[in-house]
C-alpha cells in the first residue's frame, strides 16, 4: 500500500446524529420517509433543513409512522429511487413487520439507527435490545464506536447494500445519546469525493417501466417460497466479502481501515473482552492501562453482527485462553444475550477455544465505566487458569 | 367520459386467470379502473383476496407494473412510489412520462388497519388514487367482522347466535372520514355499474392530488348471494338507497343518481342475501325496521346536504 495517497478531508466538530445527517446529506437520497423518535429524531430533522435549504434533491416523506416510513421507503426504492429512513427503539419495533419485506425485495435501503432500550417500561437511553429484536429480519447490522465511525459506517453502507451481490439493506447503529448527542471532531469528506465513494446507484429493477411491467411482492408457496429465501441467505454470506472490500477501500483512499471484527491488542493477549458499539471505546482504555502493568489483555469489537463474523470471531478468539462476551441486552431466554449465544456457537466447531463468560451490562442507559471493565478483566486473569468457570452470565452494575 | 366502445378496445391491463372466486366484485373493479386511466399506471395493492389471488407466483394477472408489500400500507406503499417518481423527474434520472399512482385495499385493509396510513397519504397530498374495494368483511381469512361490516350481518367473529343477531355495530361512514381531509375529490360507487365506476375513475385522474375511491364489492362467499348476481346486488344497494352513488368534489357533495320512486325497500336487497337470512325470522320485525329507518334517516340527511351544496353553486 502506498502511503502517500490519503485524500485531505475537513476536521469537524459534530454529534453522533449530526455525523450520520451530514454523510446522508452527501449521498444525496432520492427519498426520505421518516418520523421522529428520540434519541434519532435530529437525524431526519437535521436533514429536513438540508431540504428546505435546498442543499439535496431528495423528495422528503414527512410520514404519519414509522411502519408508513418503511412501507414508503421500501415503494421508492422498488420504483428504483435510493431510499433511506432513520429511527430508534419503538419506532424500529412499529417497523418490524416492513423489515422482512425490505431485505426479501431485496430492496438496498439504508437506515441510520440509534440505539435505545425497548419498552417497557418506557427508557429513551441506550441499550441494544432494539437492534437485537431485528436481527433476523435480513438486514445487515454495522454498530458504530463513535460519531466518526457513524458517518463512515452511513457511506459505507450504501456502497455494500448497493452492491449487485448483497442488494439487502443496512441498518448502521449508534449508541443513544452516548454518541447520538456526544460532540466529537470528526473527519469528514469532501462532497464530492463522498458521491463519488458511494456511486451512483443502479437497482436491480423499477416499476416505472410501463413497457415491461413487473409484479412485485407476490404470494409465494409451497411450490417457491424456499428457493426464493436461499439468494437472500447467499447474499448475507457473500456481504461479509464485499463488507471486507469496502472498508479495505475506504482505508487506502481515507486513512481508516473497516473490517467484520476489530481486534485491539489480540495478538499475544491471553483474555480478551468481546463488544459492540460505544462500550469499545471505554473498553481500549482500560487495555492501553492493563497492557502498562504487563497484563496480556485485549479487545475483539463485533463492527458487523449480521452478517455474523463466525468465521474471523473463530480465527480471533483461536489462541485466547478466557473471554468475556459484553451484551447491552438479555434475550429474556434465560441464558444470557444474543451476542454471547452468537459467539459461543461459532466457537463450538472449533479445537481450541476460550471459556467464555457472559456479561450483561448497560440496560436502560445504565453507565458502564473503566472500574467495571477493569473487574471483569480481573476475572478473566483468574479464570484463564482456574478450572472452573463459574457463573456464566453476570448482571454489571445491578443494585442489588 | 369513455364509452362502453372506447372501454372495450382498450389493451386489458387486469387480465383472467386469477383464482378469485366466481361472481367476486373486485376484479371487475380492477380491470374497469385501469381501463379508465389512459397513462402510464403503477398500481400497488394491500393483503387481501386482491392480492393473494391475483399474483400467485410464478403467475400474474397485473398487466401494469404492480407491488404489493403488506395488509395495512397499500396508501403509504404508493406515496413512496409516487415520491420516488416525481424526485426521479426532478433529478432527471428518470423520464417524465405521466406516471399515475392507485392503490387498492379492501375494506379491512382500509376502514380499519389501514386507516392511519390511508389517512397520513392524504393529508400528504400525494398524487395518487387509492380505491377501496368494500366487500364487507375480512374474506380472505374468512368472513371476520369489519368496520365496514354492515349491521346485522353474520360473520365469524361476530356470528348470528343464540342472544345476538350478528354484527351489533353500524358500519363506519369512510367516504365521509376521507371527506374531512379536505381531498379534491371522494367519491362512492358500485361494482355492478361500469360507467358510473369508470366516469368516477376518470375524473379522479382528471385531478392531481389525492383523490379517494370507495367500491361495494360482492363476494359470494362472504355474502352467501348467487355468483350471477353482482350487477344486480350492487344495483339494488343503490336502488335501496344503503349505498347511494354521490361524489364530493372539493367539499361539494353530489349525487350521482337518485331512485327516487324507484327506492326498494332495504328487505328486498337483504333477503338475496344468506349474511341476513336471520332477520327474516319471525320475531326479528324490530331489526329489520330499526336498520331500515337508519338507511332512511342517512338517506335524507345525504340528499339535504347534496340540495344545500347543489344550490351555493
Ligand atoms: C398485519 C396483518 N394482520 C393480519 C393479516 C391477515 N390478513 C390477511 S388478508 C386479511 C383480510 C383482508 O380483508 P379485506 O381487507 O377486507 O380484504 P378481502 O380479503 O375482504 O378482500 C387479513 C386479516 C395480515 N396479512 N397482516
Ligand atoms: S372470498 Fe369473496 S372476496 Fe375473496 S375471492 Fe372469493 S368472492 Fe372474492
Ligand atoms: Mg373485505
Amino acid at each position: 500500500m502506498t502511503a502517500t495517497t490519503i485524500i485531505k478531508q475537513l476536521t469537524v466538530a459534530k454529534t453522533g446524529n449530526e455525523a450520520m445527517a451530514d454523510a446522508m446529506r452527501q449521498v444525496n437520497p432520492d427519498v426520505v420517509a421518516a418520523y421522529p423518535i428520540t434519541p434519532a429524531t435530529e437525524i431526519a430533522q437535521i436533514f429536513s433543513s438540508f431540504v428546505a435549504d435546498g442543499m439535496v434533491t431528495t423528495d422528503m416523506v414527512t410520514v404519519e409512522s414509522e411502519h408508513s416510513a418503511m412501507s414508503a421507503t421500501i415503494g421508492a426504492a422498488a420504483a428504483g429511487a435510493r431510499a433511506m429512513t432513520a429511527t430508534a427503539s419503538q419506532g424500529l419495533m412499529l417497523m418490524a413487520e416492513m423489515l422482512p419485506i425490505a431485505a426479501a425485495l431485496r430492496l438496498p435501503i439504508v437506515m441510520p439507527e440509534v440505539n435505545r432500550a425497548i419498552s417497557g417500561p418506557i427508557n429513551i437511553h441506550c441499550d441494544h435490545s432494539d437492534t437485537m429484536f431485528c436481527r433476523d429480519a435480513g438486514w445487515l447490522q454495522i454498530f458504530s464506536e463513535n460519531a466518526q465511525e457513524a458517518y463512515d459506517n452511513v457511506l459505507q453502507a450504501v456502497k455494500i447494500a448497493e452492491d449487485p451481490r448483497v442488494h439487502l439493506p443496512a441498518l448502521v447503529t449508534t449508541d443513544g445519546f452516548i454518541i447520538s448527542h456526544g460532540m466529537e471532531t470528526i473527519k469528514i469528506l469532501p462532497d464530492d469525493e463522498a458521491k463519488s465513494f458511494v456511486g451512483e446507484y443502479k437497482p436491480n429493477y423499477s416499476l416505472l417501466n410501463h413497457e415491461k411491467p413487473i409484479t412485485v411482492g407476490s404470494i409465494d408457496l409451497q411450490n417457491y417460497y424456499f428457493e426464493h429465501r436461499i439468494p437472500m441467505i447467499e447474499a448475507m454470506k457473500t456481504a461479509k466479502d464485499i463488507i471486507k472490500q469496502v472498508g479495505r477501500e475506504y482505508g487506502e483512499k481515507y486513512g481508516r481501515f473497516y473490517d467484520l471484527i476489530e481486534q485491539y491488542k489480540i495478538d499475544d493477549a491471553e483474555v480478551a473482552l468481546i463488544c459492540l458499539g460505544s462500550t469499545a471505546g471505554t473498553a481500549k482504555d482500560v487495555v492501553d492501562a492493563l497492557r502498562t502493568k504487563g497484563q496480556k489483555v485485549g479487545l475483539i469489537k463485533i463492527r458487523v453482527f449480521r452478517p455474523f463474523p463466525v468465521e474471523d470471531l473463530a480465527a480471533a478468539l483461536r489462541n485466547l485462553r478466557a473471554a468475556a462476551v459484553f451484551d447491552r441486552s438479555d434475550s429474556l431466554s434465560g441464558y444470557g444475550g444474543p451476542v454471547f449465544t452468537e459467539v459461543c456457537s461459532a466457537l463450538f466447531n472449533s479445537e481450541n477455544k476460550p471459556k467464555i463468560v457472559n456479561y450483561i451490562y448497560g440496560l436502560g442507559g445504565r453507565d458502564i465505566d473503566i472500574h467495571t471493565i477493569e473487574a471483569v478483566y480481573d476475572r478473566l486473569n483468574k479464570l484463564k487458569d482456574a478450572q472452573d468457570t463459574g457463573e456464566i452470565v453476570s448482571y454489571l452494575g445491578v443494585r442489588k | 367520459m369513455a364509452t362502453l366502445k372506447e372501454l372495450a378496445a382498450q389493451e386489458e391491463k387486469f387480465v383472467g386467470g386469477h383464482t378469485s372466486c366466481a361472481g367476486c366484485g373486485y376484479p371487475n373493479i380492477f380491470r374497469l379502473s385501469l381501463a379508465a386511466i389512459k397513462d402510464p399506471v403503477v398500481v400497488v395493492g394491500a393483503t387481501g383476496c386482491c392480492e393473494v389471488n391475483t399474483s400467485i407466483f410464478p403467475y400474474t394477472s397485473w398487466k401494469v407494473p404492480f407491488l404489493h408489500s403488506a395488509f395495512e400500507n397499500s396508501a403509504a406503499t404508493c406515496s413512496g412510489v409516487e415520491a420516488a417518481y416525481q424526485s426521479l423527474v426532478k433529478s432527471g434520472k428518470a423520464k417524465d412520462e405521466n406516471f399515475r399512482f392507485v392503490a387498492f385495499g379492501g375494506d379491512g385493509g382500509t376502514y380499519d388497519i389501514g386507516l392511519q396510513s390511508l389517512s397520513g397519504a392524504m393529508e400528504r397530498g400525494h398524487d395518487l388514487l387509492y380505491i377501496c374495494y368494500d366487500n364487507g368483511a375480512y374474506m380472505n381469512t374468512g368472513i371476520q367482522r369489519s368496520g365496514a361490516t354492515p349491521r346485522y350481518a353474520n360473520t365469524t367473529t361476530a356470528p348470528v347466535g343464540k342472544v345476538k343477531p350478528g354484527k351489533l355495530q353500524k358500519k363506519k361512514d369512510l367516504a365521509k372520514i376521507m371527506v374531512g381531509h379536505n381531498v379534491p375529490y371522494v367519491a362512492q360507487t358500485i361494482a355492478g355499474n361500469w360507467k358510473d365506476l369508470t366516469n368516477k375513475v376518470e375524473k379522479a385522474m382528471s385531478i392531481r392530488g389525492p383523490k379517494f375511491i370507495v367500491v361495494l364489492a360482492t363476494c359470494p362467499l362472504g355474502w352467501a348471494t348467487k355468483t350471477q348476481d353482482t350487477v344486480k346486488l350492487t344495483q339494488m344497494a343503490v336502488d335501496s338507497c344503503f349505498w347511494p352513488l354521490y361524489e364530493v368534489e372539493n367539499g361539494k357533495y353530489k349525487l350521482s343518481y337518485d331512485p327516487k320512486d324507484k327506492k326498494i325497500p332495504l328487505a328486498e336487497w337483504l333477503k338475496l342475501q344468506g349474511r341476513f337470512k336471520h332477520l327474516f325470522k319471525p320475531g326479528n320485525e324490530n331489526l329489520l325496521a330499526e336498520i331500515q329507518a337508519e338507511v332512511d334517516q342517512d338517506w335524507a340527511d345525504l340528499k339535504a346536504l347534496c340540495d344545500f351544496h347543489s344550490q351555493k353553486v
